[in-house]
């Protein structure tokens, strides 16, 4: 029996562990430096009083805090059901058998992604001025919900295509071996699934809707109208402080950051299979 | 033609056809999928209450033969008439045919998002718009008949592929089928499910069911089917009674192939250059570089 031996070490120093461990020690005391270098030259006080000053806490959250929360919950929720509708239509259309539906489809959306969200936004606010008479029901919401909504089905078609398309050709195969035609088989069995599979990119567009919905500040909103981003900037310049900015900031986490934990446990449960 | 301007007339009740009739008739079908011709001009007649194996080598065609019945392949020409509809005629209408004809696939694709009696049940409420709970009674006793009663509300994950394959064939016989299409039902299945699957359908064949079964398994074929189809390259090389096709086959494609397909591990000196034919072959057509002479060693790598 011959035990093989390793060759020896090509070249002498600390082996590559210690090396390793030496670098991350490195890299512990660079920020423990920092840390302590922030600590003594920032001026905490200044900071405080500018990020949070306590009678601007409290005046941003008496002043109307609920009624802009409110209202960048229903921009956005709005728009989301328009995305939703008009995102699904348009990938049927995508994946159609009629290529001119294909085309319009895939203009629309290479037009819509391509175009910067707050354009879109000022036309729509500008429209009723182009053309005298046109009215745009629940203004300023039904602005805000059209323009964003156009923007997000752009995006949504996308993923709704994707989702369809990883539906198994097979499940497609048994359905319309059963006899069902091809409308019912979409219906009842393609869609249901696909919808399952893009839950949680959907909601993804769900947060992003959240935020886009502040472009809405560009729009001459009336006090009623307001949303959360216009809320905190008119009371931040107003005072010239930026704690209500702060505020507004948070309340958006406080929407964000739960959908984006559900999305983290939808995506979890889809990959543990259904 | 009589038969069919009267079963293209009526509209309402799903064709049917009596004992001894014939259910399926296949002539001169070719299909190719872009420039491959898979089918080369199959004929064949398949009567009330037969069941028939297909056999054969794959990339033979039997699988696409198959789905030529139901139409999930669009033949390139040929005729394809199931109960007295000639599917292949444009004005046919197909859904109401499949709606006739139970189809099980060799990945079973059990609809996922529903549980195991609503599979069996959703063909019979949209399609043959059955009352709720006549398609629930009937959903229960198909999926009992295949050893399954008490699973209604599992869903297909939860079940071991056997079981899923046994719903799937609870769901196909739901419809009251008049032809059953098994297309390699065992296929993907561990070895020790088969057993299972295979016995649901012996229970079936018993119970004068016509069926279509493309299929690996000899046994299975020799014991139950009244014919058996032995396929290769595109045509019908043999079929018969399956004592004579699978004990005493005449065509060497066939014996080569039932060597192979029986014992895999022996090969006949005179095999050995058939084998080597293929291989060179598939490689020709596969643009594969793969080559006997990369089996030889190669320097630098130990022994």
């Amino acid at each position: 029996m011959s035990v093989s031996t390793l060759a020896p070490p090509a070249h002498r120093g600390p082996s590559p562990r210690q090396r390793a461990k030496r670098r991350r020690l490195i890299q512990y005391v660079v920020l423990a430096v920092a840390i302590v270098v922030l600590l003594f030259v920032a001026d905490w006080q200044q900071i405080g009083q500018v990020f949070f000053r306590s009678d601007m806490i409290y005046a941003t959250l008496t002043q109307g805090l609920g009624t802009a929360l409110l209202n960048t919950i229903i921009y956005s929720a709005g728009a989301f059901i328009i995305g939703l509708v008009g995102g699904t239509i348009l990938a049927l259309m995508r994946l159609s058998s009629v290529a001119p539906y294909r085309w319009i489809a895939g203009t629309y959306i290479e037009l819509f992604r391509g175009l910067p969200a707050l354009i879109v936004l000022l036309a729509f606010g500008l429209l009723p001025l182009a053309f005298s008479g046109l009215i745009i029901p629940f203004d300023p919401y039904g602005t805000v919900w059209l323009a964003l909504g156009i923007v997000a089905a752009a995006y949504m078609a996308e993923t709704i295509r994707a989702g369809i398309q990883a539906v198994p050709k097979g499940q497609v195969e048994a359905a319309r071996s059963l006899g069902m035609p091809a409308g019912v088989a979409s219906r009842k069995i393609v869609l249901p699934q696909a919808f399952r599979i893009v839950i949680p990119p959907l909601t993804n567009e769900l947060i992003l809707l959240v935020k886009d919905s502040s472009l809405a500040y560009i729009l001459g909103l009336s006090a009623a109208g307001y949303e959360l981003t216009k809320y905190g900037r008119d009371l931040s310049s107003s005072n010239a402080n930026l704690t209500p900015l702060v505020i507004a900031g948070l309340c958006y986490l406080v929407i964000t950051l739960p959908l984006t934990f559900l999305v983290q446990r939808l995506e979890a449960r889809a990959r543990r299979g259904r | 033609m009589n038969t069919m301007s009267e079963a293209v007339t009526d509209t309402t009740t799903p064709p049917t056809a009596g004992p001894g009739e014939v259910v399926v008739e296949v002539v001169d079908l070719h299909k190719s999928f872009g420039s491959v011709e898979v089918l080369k001009g199959i004929s064949t007649v398949i009567h009330r209450g037969e069941v028939v194996c297909v056999i054969g080598p794959s990339g033979s065609g039997k699988s696409t033969l198959l789905r030529c019945v139901n139409l999930l392949e669009e033949p390139t020409s040929g005729r394809v008439v199931v109960m007295g509809e000639e599917v292949t005629d444009p004005d046919c209408d197909i859904d109401r045919v499949r709606s006739n004809l139970g189809m099980v696939f060799q990945q079973f694709n059990l609809f996922p998002h529903i549980n195991a009696l609503q599979n069996c049940t959703i063909g019979q409420i949209n399609v043959l718009k059955r009352p709720k709970e006549e398609a629930s009674t009937k959903a229960q006793e198909n999926l009992a008949k295949v050893g399954l009663a008490g699973r209604e509300s599992a869903y297909p994950a939860q079940l071991s592929g056997g079981q899923q394959q046994r719903v799937a064939i609870a769901r196909a016989l739901s419809m009251d089928p008049g032809l059953m299409l098994f297309d390699e039902p065992t296929s993907a299945l561990d070895p020790e499910l088969v057993g299972d699957v295979l016995s649901v359908m012996r229970e079936l064949a018993s119970e004068g069911m016509t069926m279509i079964v493309v299929t690996h398994e000899m046994a299975f074929a020799r014991e139950v089917a009244d014919r058996v189809i032995f396929m290769d390259g595109g045509v019908i090389v043999e079929e018969g009674h399956p004592d004579d096709i699978i004990g005493r086959p005449q065509e060497k494609r066939t014996i080569a192939f039932l060597q192979r397909v029986l014992d895999p591990t022996h090969v006949r000196a005179g095999e050995e250059d058939e084998a080597h034919y293929r291989r060179h072959a598939a490689d020709h057509w596969t643009g594969s570089t793969t080559r006997d002479d990369d089996l030889t060693p190669q320097p630098g790598i130990p022994h």
